[in-house]
């Protein structure tokens, strides 16, 4: 991985480990939102292929709706371009209203139209379709969503999950080129959650549309989606399929972002690096270090890449300042002699106490990212 | 009989060798059912004075004989009667919805130039009584008016007229169609704007997704303030008086003004099954399915760039508020600065005396309508029933009886049966109560409704009565709903037009009756004092609906 130059960069080539099989549905080039001097959105440009779920993951704020309200076309971006099928719906001087876009959204909300039902809801965007065919359809994906024993009821009477799967059902109805969903699950309670998001994952891939959704539950994009994008203020830090974006993170933002990162300072010796709490061969550490010969660097490490024990030889790295237990798990905070903190995962079985010394080794069977210290 | 009342049978029973203990117990038993009634009785009392005076126009209407009544109710004049009441309320309620709608959307969902300020403006025309407004158009446009007199040196003889239907559509509009942009507003400020965001995505364009997604959806607020409208239309007498237009109101008063009782009375009866029909139309509207589904939530569906119409949309504002506000402002002050000739020879100089009447007659009205209005409000507020509320809504009858009805069905009483009560202010006063009492119990209600029961559950705990803990831990905190449930009735029996005509005492007159005295005799200069008074309290009555509402708005 060749990812020490992209570091400081804030837009990405295509990951060459992204699948590009499918036509190229939806394009962002340069796009940029300025609302007066504050810009939402700045240079984002990405692609979109056919069929695929492509999720925008970002802390809250950083510009992930307005990305999807630029591309349903409720909002005009002041720069760059969006295209869909190569033509270009905003911006080079056109602007395509939403309800000439072929754009469906499912919003946060689910915004049911409180004065229909649920199959005339579904019903609303085919309205022009004749009237057989429209009652099909209709048929189709209240039987998609399974709902078909609740097609005469209001949205009032329908529980949280049945009104998103009413409101996906909705805009999947005119068959659009892309459908948007914006945090499609922050409105349901965190039971229902996760068992909704394998179930709208079932039915956009039943319904083989192109989708890109928008949320700040990283646990919800990278078990959603084909590939993930990371977004903050308003940028592109990287893009690509979740596991590659999780084991290699690009940047220390999206590192910190994603699981629950700490990083330890070490310095580069020849092609090692010495760290507080040990050192690291080549094999330990991703990609060359050699270029950074005796400079300080970051190492990232997770809580199940660090194991905590009790002091070797009278000799503590740090103490225990926090302690989370999760049932079957324990995670530990400890603070480094050499300053900074990070976690530690352990079994429920193996306990330290509150200020307890402990020594820490790294335990990854993998290589762990780093970062040059700027 | 109820729970406790049973066991307390149980022991006397028992207790039957010690019957003093037993009927003791059975005095006290009687005594907190009395106590316990004592709110729904009273309550249901109140309630039936406050529908009497539809009694006494049955009453009188019956005097008439059948023969008689049946061919005066079938005759020519009456049919062009209703028919001119129906154009009027008609014509007024459309006008009213095609002024206030568009003004409701443009202060909310546009790019408005001035928009805060339209917003205040729009609402404005409600502070000026409708009656003001007709007798200031009349002086403008009416033959030898301010604007012939302008025009004559141009050669211009005469002007269309002013007087009839298109006079008295145009002004009930220009002084009404604010209910309707105030209940469309809150119902446009209240919906979710999502939903029509929604509609967009799913391939319906700006005038496709208003018509189906947000008229639905406002539907119920327009109907409201159209029925205030036409309600309001249909009880009003001044404007028709003025414009000369035959309606109910109006001949209800020529036949009472030439001892037509009878025939007066049995219009005002046809005039109340007219108001019913209203109420029963605007009930069905709301009832229907739309009604029922309103989403709400905060989010503003994006503003409406108006973009080559927003100035066009600013002249529609400015043609509103010029002709509504410009118009009878820049009348009142002319007649101030240049007074008319009759000001010295009429012998109708403004006194004193005449504000000190209005404000002592609505004074006692507003105390009166506050002391029967709070059993009302309390029962309807902590009552699970219909049945509870039903005095509470009985009372509402007020609102729908136009003043014109309950000033005659009171002259009724005190020509008929209390002789010594006929041409004093009792019965005028009584009129205010019955007309302005729910303003009083409405107010009241609300903020009744926000004093949590525990409070008197912990009172009542503590060792209170029922009227101990009311005096000491509700009084204290609906004071402000029922101060200014007071002051509204204040505000609003002080501009009151038809039931002060008919029952003011003799040598009581009042600013309103002034107004109407001078009016008539065309000293219209002499009005311009009284009546800036009468827009300055109706500002301040508006002042206070609006605090009102801000207050219930964050509930």
């Amino acid at each position: 991985m060749a990812h020490n130059k992209t570091l400081s960069e804030s837009t990405t080539d295509e990951e060459p480990a992204t699948p590009e099989d499918g036509e190229t549905v939806l394009e962002l080039d340069g796009v940029t939102k300025a609302f007066g001097e504050e810009a939402a959105v700045e240079d984002l440009s990405l692609s979109v292929t056919e069929g695929e779920l492509l999720t925008l993951l970002g802390p809250s704020g950083c510009g992930k709706t307005t990305t999807l309200r630029l591309i349903a076309g409720l909002t005009q971006p002041t720069g760059g371009t969006v295209s869909i099928r190569g033509e270009a719906v905003a911006g080079d001087g056109a602007f395509r209203p939403p309800e000439k876009r072929d754009v469906g959204l499912v919003f946060q909300n689910f915004a049911l139209f409180p004065h229909l039902d649920v199959a005339e809801n579904v019903a609303f965007g085919i309205d022009d379709w004749p009237a057989d065919e429209r009652e099909r359809r209709v048929d189709e994906l209240l039987e998609l969503v399974g709902l078909e024993a609740h097609r005469d009821k209001m949205p009032a009477q329908l529980s949280g999950g049945q009104q998103q799967r009413v409101a996906l059902a909705r805009s999947l109805a005119p068959e659009p080129e892309v459908l948007l969903l914006d945090e499609p699950f922050s409105n349901l309670d965190v039971r229902l959650r996760v068992e909704m998001r394998e179930e709208v994952r079932r039915i956009l891939k039943e319904a083989g549309v192109t989708a890109i959704s928008v949320t700040h539950d990283q646990e919800e994009a990278l078990s959603i989606s084909d590939r993930v994008a990371i977004i903050n203020d308003g940028e592109l830090e990287q893009i690509g399929k979740p596991e590659v974006v999780f084991e290699n993170p690009e940047s220390k933002f999206v590192a910190s972002f994603l699981g629950r990162a700490s990083f330890i300072s070490g310095r580069v010796r020849g092609d090692i690096v010495e760290t507080p709490l040990g050192t690291l061969s080549t094999d330990q550490i991703n990609g060359p270090v050699s270029a950074y010969d005796g400079a300080q660097i970051d190492v990232l490490v997770r809580p199940d890449d660090l194991e905590a024990t009790g002091p070797t030889d009278g000799l503590a790295d740090g103490r225990v300042v926090h302690r989370q237990y999760n049932g079957p798990s324990f995670v530990y905070r400890v603070e480094l002699e050499s300053g900074g903190v990070v976690r530690c995962l352990h079994n429920h079985v193996e306990t330290f106490e509150h200020g307890q010394e402990v020594s820490v080794k790294i335990v990854a069977d993998h290589p762990l990212a780093w970062y040059p210290v700027e | 009989m109820d729970g406790t009342a049973e066991t307390t049978d149980d022991s006397t029973s028992r207790d039957s060798p010690g019957t003093i203990r037993g009927s003791l117990a059975n005095i006290r038993q009687l005594v907190t059912r009395i106590r316990r009634s004592l709110l729904p009785v009273s309550a249901t009392l109140i309630a039936l004075l406050l529908l009497s005076p539809v009694f006494w126009i049955v009453r009188e209407a019956t005097t008439v004989g059948r023969e008689r009544a049946i061919s005066m109710v079938f005759s020519a004049g009456t049919f062009d009667i209703i028919v001119n009441s129906f154009l009027l309320t008609a014509g007024v309620t459309l006008c009213s919805i095609l002024i206030g709608v568009p003004l409701a959307i443009l202060t909310v969902q546009t790019n408005l130039p001035f928009r805060r300020f339209w917003t205040v403006v729009a609402a404005l025309p409600l502070v000026i009584p409708s009656y003001i407004g007709a007798f200031a158009f009349v002086s403008a446009f009416g033959p030898r008016g301010v604007l012939q007199d302008i025009l004559s040196p141009l050669g211009v003889e005469q002007l269309p007229e002013i007087y009839g239907l298109v006079g008295s559509v145009l002004v009930l509009t220009l002084y009404t169609y604010p209910y309707v942009y105030l209940t469309t507003r809150a119902s446009l400020l209240s919906f979710d704007g999502t939903v029509v965001e929604a509609a967009r995505t799913l391939n319906h364009s700006r005038w496709k997704a208003f018509r189906r997604v947000t008229l639905p959806q406002i539907k119920p607020g327009i109907a409201a303030g159209s029925l205030l409208v036409a309600l309001y239309t249909l009880s009003d007498f001044g404007t028709p008086q003025i414009m000369r237009y035959d309606v109910f109101t109006r001949m209800i008063y020529i036949w009472y003004d030439n001892f037509f009782l009878g025939r007066a009375a049995l219009m005002s009866l046809l005039l109340l099954v007219m108001t019913v029909g209203i109420l029963v139309w605007e009930s069905r509207i709301s009832a229907s399915r739309e009604g029922a589904h309103v989403s709400s939530g905060s989010r503003r569906p994006g503003r409406i760039q108006l973009g080559s119409w927003k100035w066009p949309a600013v002249g529609f504002c400015l043609l509103i508020a010029g002709l509504a506000l410009a118009v009878p402002i820049a009348i009142l002050v002319m007649w101030l600065e240049r007074p008319s000739p009759g000001y010295a020879e009429g012998g109708f100089e403004f006194q004193f005396a005449y504000v000190m009447n209005s404000v002592s007659v609505s004074f006692a009205a507003a105390i009166l309508a506050v002391i029967v209005g709070l059993p009302l409000a309390y029962l309807a507020a902590r009552s699970d029933s219909r049945l509870g509320s039903l005095p509470e809504r009985a009372s509402y009858v007020g609102y729908a009886m136009p003043g014109v009805v309950v000033g005659l069905a009171l002259i009724f009483v005190g020509l008929r049966f209390a002789g010594v009560l006929y041409g004093t202010v009792f019965l005028l006063v009584f009129a205010y109560v019955v007309r302005f009492v729910p303003q009083a119990v409405g107010t009241m209600e609300s903020s009744i409704l926000q004093v949590d029961p525990k409070h008197v559950e912990a009172a009542r705990s503590m060792g209170d009565g029922s009227f101990r803990s009311f005096r000491r831990v509700v009084l204290p905190q609906i004071a402000p709903g029922v101060i200014s449930g007071g002051a509204l009735v204040f505000l609003t029996t002080m501009k009151e037009l038809p039931a002060t005509l008919l029952l003011k005492p003799l040598g009581g007159e009042t600013i309103v009756t002034y107004i109407w005295q001078v009016q008539e005799a065309a000293y219209y200069g002499q009005a311009a004092v009284p009546a800036l008074i009468l827009v300055g309290v109706s500002a301040l009555s508006m002042l206070i609906i609006l605090r009102q509402d801000a207050y219930d708005g964050t509930q």
